[in-house]
Order: C-alpha cells, then structure tokens, then sequence
C-alpha cells in the first residue's frame, strides 16, 4: 500500500531585495530553525534532508555545501541536492518516504539573487547553441510569451495589470512578502511587460518538513496530505513550443490528480502576470478558486525557494484550517518551461 | 558593534568548448555559407532551428532541408535597453520568426526602428554578418523585407568544406560578492593581523575561519575568539604544478595547520624551510607581508615539534 505523506511545517524568510550581512547559510539557517521548532524535532531526527538551490544566482561555487553548516549534517547523515527549485527537493524526499526508508525529511531551498543580474544569469540555463550567445533575458522571454498571448486574444496590458494588482494586494496579508500594497505598473521592462507585470529581485530561504504515516498527525494537528504529485517538462525550444498553453502543467495536474474534485485553493509559481493566464487556463481553475492568496511570485521571488513557498504557503493555508484541498504549483526554466503539480487536502474537520 | 559589510566585485568567466554532433554541425556551418538548414521530422514536420531528436516523437533526425532566409514573426518583444553580449546595441525587437519551409520557430532580434514597426505576422529576413564563423551570431540579425512566401523546402546534404564541429561558449558574469556577517569579521581581524575564530554556544568548538554555523550542530557562531598566531602543521601535500595566475615557484608545501586554540584547521603555505623537510608536527606561524590583508603564508617558529596527541583531534 502506499504510504501516506504530509507536509507538516513550513517557514520562509522574509524575503527582501538584498541580504548583504548575511552569507547564504546565515539566511537559511533561522527558517530551518523555526520549521523544525514547529515540530519539536532536531535535526538528527530528520530521515532524510533535501535542498534546491543554484551556485549561479549569487555566484558562490559549491553555496550548497556551505548551506549545509545549517542543518548540522555531521555524518551519518542521508542528505541530497537538486540544482533546481525546491519544489523538485521536495518531490525527491516525498519519494524517499514513500519507499519506506525515512518517515520524516527536511527540505529547505533558498536563493540569493542579490550579488549579480539575475536577467543575465538566466541566460546561462538556455541552448548553449543556438540560444544563449544571444544572451535572452528573463524578461525578455516572458514577454515573448506574453505578446502570443495578447496576440491570441487570451488577456491584454490591462488584464495583466489587474494580476499584478490582485497578488501585491494579497501580499498586504502576508509579512514575508517584498512587494506588498499599491505597486505602480511602471514603464516597460521588455514591451510588453512592464516593471508590474514582473517578479521583483529577492533574497530568501523557505522550509519545510514532510512526514509520513501516523508520524506526521503527531506533529502537526492537521497535516497537508500530498495526494498527488508529478512534474512534466516542454521541449526546449522555445520556437517549438505552443506558448499560450501549458501542456506539461496539464499533464503534471492529470497525474497528481488534481481534475478529480476541484480545489479551493490554488498557489501558483508565475513569476509574470502572463504566465498565470496560461497557468488558470492549463489548470481549469474557475473565478471560485482562491488564485495565490500569498501575493504569489509577483511579491515576492526568491528564485530556487518560490515553488517551495508554493507548496509551503498552500499547505499552511490547510494546517490553519483556511483550506481543504489545494493546488501548488512550482516552475523553472523560461516561459514556464518546466512544471510541478502538487494536490494537498487536509482530514475533515470535527464539527464545533 | 556593527561593522560595515565587505563587498568586492567578482566575475566569473568560463568559456565552454563544445562538440556539435551531426546536425548542429551542419546547421552553423550553412549559416556560415550563408545556407539555413532545417530538419524533416518523421511525421513531415521541418523543425528551424533542427535538433538530432524529434522533440515530440524522440526520434533521431538527420534528413537535412535547406529553407529560405525569408520567414514570418510568430511573436515579438520590444527591448528599448539592449544587455551586453546581446545581438544589437540600438534598440531592437526579440522576435521568434518561422522561415519560409519550416514549422517550427527560430529565436534572433529584428533591427527596427520601434515597436511601432514591429507586428506578429510581419515579413523580415535574415542580416547576415559580415564575419561569420559558424554560430548562431552568423545571423546578425533580421530586418523587415516585404515577401511572399516562398516555395517549400529542398533537400539538402549537409555537407559544406571544412565543417564546424565545435563551438567555444563564452560566458561572463559580474558579482558584488559579499561574504556575509561571520567572514567580513574574519576578514577585517586579519587586515589588523589577528585570527579571529567563532565559538558554538552549543559544542564549544572553535572554527576558524567562522562560516557562521556550526556544521556540527547546525547552530549560530557569534561569540568571537582570537587564536593562534602560533600553530601545528597536521598534515600536508607538496606542490609540483604551477598554478595560473599564482606567482609561486615549485615545488612548496601546503599545509592544514591547526592554530593554538580552534578546533579546525585551516589551510596555509608553509614557507621559510626547504619543502622536503616539511612535516607533521610542525610548529609554525603567520607572515603578514608589508601592507598585506591576509598571511602571504606560514613560518617554522623554531619551538621543538608539537607532540602528536596534542593535534591527532584536528586531523
């Protein structure tokens, strides 16, 4: 039988523009703190621990070891890495536990964008052929995808500014968030995007712990149960690619199971107004369901942590009671290259 | 007291040496001869740029097709403020254009003179450079060129003289590294020519230098304690390949040195001895040159060596 997984803690930085004092583990190392301390665990009472992160972003070789400082990992210790959101960490434990060799797993991820251009940065994950001695930007791959989508009449400029409206006005609730409130749509980054319409730079870290089994209803009254999960990837070339649509976070969502009933919540990782519009199109997601009450990725975007926070935010949204049956979703890659699909429900509720 | 943060620029630079394999070889090298090739999909689909693998159906391409230098923009993005390395300096268009015969999209920039000029379904034609070396670059670029639509794709065989088999990938970036709160203390005590380790409240190790962490018991360091300057050479590695840009002759010893008072050892030169009567046990200290910011490298102090009990902990 397969065994039950949850997600039964999460914490996150307060994600801001810079970090300077801070080296990468002394970030991280508070949230791995706070996310064990909501357990009652230590740190050599994890089963397993996973980290998502990228040696690029801050420009430090081997950052991910460092990190590790963090978490005590005095041998023995059964630990792994992804160069990759920590969404993807935490697919990696959630499949550990499921083979019975761990019950609990830390998964932390954390990302420091301040010390170089993340625009340029970018650029070195692209075809190193025929595409990154072009040096494509960020944004400017997004707004490729964006203009189809105008083109296509799926939203237009004020459309999208009323995304990046909604999710900075739902930050307002949410302390950890960078860009919270009225945020001026501003000038064109890369038409037709304008500074609204993108993510901001951030520095940041999030956790989380997963458990499985009785293991986790001991630590936490009411666990995120991960019903499904799955993560599909679109051909690499972006002239390939059908960019209005999304049928890797469709088939992602299929095997995770997340068309079977419909959820009431969704947090999605769109680092750009336009890619929510492919993303609730992809998804099905109706005007009922509660789109990335966090603010989302337009407040703030902690890159290699933000799909984590994903998971993080929807599963907090149940463990408070205020969800459940959830939808995360996390992204890497430009134009929504690569997708993961998370379903949470929390156990009913006792009447009062 | 706070001390301001250290910060210093950094730039990484790698240039990557890479191997084309079939197609990609014939794909730069047309574009060199001024040829744009395209690959025929199993199913008759003419993927522009070609790949080896059919995205869709995973399998092995090779019947190349020669398509025209003409296409059509599928979408577009106006950049008013070109980044370095990118294809114009002026303000230009990223646009994805499908070549006349193919089906699938390239990625370049059009040269226009503002996104006024600039619509999906526009006619533009590749600019080629003037200096072509087989690379995507070979394409300068794309301008507006009203055209029909030419006729379908024509086979072609791939082979041109002298092929391009590999690329060298250039890539820079530039930094503002800062190396956080514990190692900008590090830093600046050795500027004043002190070692200055931190001490785990919870193990009472004392690690030099300080990362912030105890990896032991995944704990702050904060409480600052000043070792050495005397220490122990436990162990060491002699040195027989000049390193690039280091300005040392060969063969010399480098050393792990466990300083009077850390529970770590850091790594050294060992210097001011003949290499080959380095050993362990050791006794040295730091040589801070004139003006230097960090010990140029360790010293025999002349104290008889340090008995073995007293450093097999640090090894």
């Amino acid at each position: 039988m397969t065994r039950e997984i949850a997600v039964v803690a999460f914490a996150q930085t307060e994600h801001r523009r810079t970090s300077d004092e801070l080296s990468e583990v002394e970030m991280l190392m508070p949230v791995l703190h706070e996310v064990l301390d909501q357990t009652g665990l230590k740190t050599s009472d994890i089963g397993f621990t996973c980290s998502g992160s990228s040696d690029y972003l801050a420009g430090r070789a081997f950052s991910f070891t460092l990190a590790l400082d963090g978490v005590g990992a005095w041998p023995p210790i059964s630990e792994s890495h992804v160069e990759m959101d920590g969404a993807w960490a935490l697919y990696e434990a959630w499949t550990k536990l499921l083979t019975g060799d761990a019950d609990t797993a830390l998964v932390y991820a954390y990302g420091k964008s301040s010390p170089g251009s993340v625009r340029d940065v970018l650029t070195r994950q692209l075809d190193p052929y025929y595409v990154a001695p072009l040096w494509p930007d960020s944004v400017a791959l997004a707004a490729l995808q964006a203009q189809a989508l105008i083109d296509a009449g799926d939203t237009d400029e004020p459309a999208l500014a009323a995304v990046a409206a909604r999710s900075r006005d739902a930050a307002s609730a949410n302390s950890h968030a960078q860009l919270r409130g009225s945020v001026p749509q501003g000038e064109y980054v890369v038409h037709p995007l304008r500074t609204g319409d993108c993510p901001p730079i951030s520095d940041g870290a999030a956790a989380v712990v997963l458990a499985a089994g009785d293991r986790a209803r001991e630590l936490c009254e009411r666990p995120a149960w991960i019903r499904g999960i799955d993560h599909r990837i679109e051909a690499h070339s972006l002239g390939v690619r059908e960019l209005t649509d999304s049928p890797s976070t469709r088939l992602a969502a299929e095997k995770a199971g997340a068309f079977e009933r419909p959820v009431d919540t969704a947090e999605l990782h769109a680092p750009f107004t336009s890619q929510e519009v492919v993303l609730r199109k992809a998804l099905r997601l109706g005007d009922e369901v509660r789109v990335n009450p966090s603010g989302g990725a337009l407040a703030a975007n902690p890159i290699m942590a933000a799909g984590l926070v994903r998971i993080g935010e929807a599963a907090a949204r149940i463990h408070r009671g205020e969800s459940d049956r959830a939808l995360a979703h996390a992204t890497s890659g430009p134009c929504l290259q690569q997708n993961l699909v998370a379903v949470l429900e929390g156990e009913p509720r006792h009447a009062q | 007291m706070t001390t301001e943060i250290l910060k210093a620029p950094l730039v990484v630079e790698f240039p990557f040496t890479r191997s084309l394999g079939p197609v990609q070889s014939a794909f730069l090298t047309g574009l060199r001869e001024k040829v744009v090739l395209g690959v025929r999909t199993t199913d008759g689909r003419t993927l522009v740029p070609p790949v080896e693998y059919d995205p869709v159906t995973a399998d092995e391409l090779r019947d190349l097709v020669e398509v025209a230098p003409t296409g059509t923009v599928t979408t577009w993005a106006w950049n008013h403020a070109p980044r370095r390395g990118q294809p114009l300096d002026t303000p230009f268009a990223w646009v994805l254009v499908r070549l006349d015969g193919a089906d699938t999209a390239l990625l370049h920039a059009l040269d226009a003179p503002g996104p006024d000029a600039v619509h999906t379904g526009m006619r533009v034609r590749v600019r080629w450079a003037a200096e072509r070396s087989g690379a995507i670059t070979d394409i300068a670029c794309f301008e507006p060129y009203d055209s029909e639509v030419e006729a379908q794709p024509t086979d072609h065989d791939g082979q041109f003289e002298d092929m391009v088999t590999g690329i060298v990938a250039q890539a820079r970036l530039d930094y503002t590294y800062s190396p956080g709160r514990a190692q900008t203390a590090y830093i600046n005590a050795l500027a004043d020519r002190r070692i200055v380790g931190e001490r785990c409240p919870s193990c009472r190790k004392v690690y030099v230098p300080p990362r912030g962490a105890c990896p032991t018991c995944g704990v702050g360091t904060a409480e600052q304690v000043e070792v050495g300057p005397g220490g122990t050479v436990t162990t060491y590695c002699i040195v027989n390949i000049k390193a690039r840009n280091l300005d040392i002759e060969v063969p010399y010893v480098y050393a792990h040195i466990a300083l009077d008072g850390a529970d770590l050892a850091l790594h050294g030169r060992i210097g001011g001895i003949p290499y080959d009567q380095v050993r362990m046990g050791l006794r040295v200290e730091p040589v801070w040159t004139e003006g230097g910011r960090y010990p140029d490298h360790y010293r025999p102090t002349g104290e008889p060596d340090a008995d073995y009990e007293t450093y097999k902990e640090s090894l």
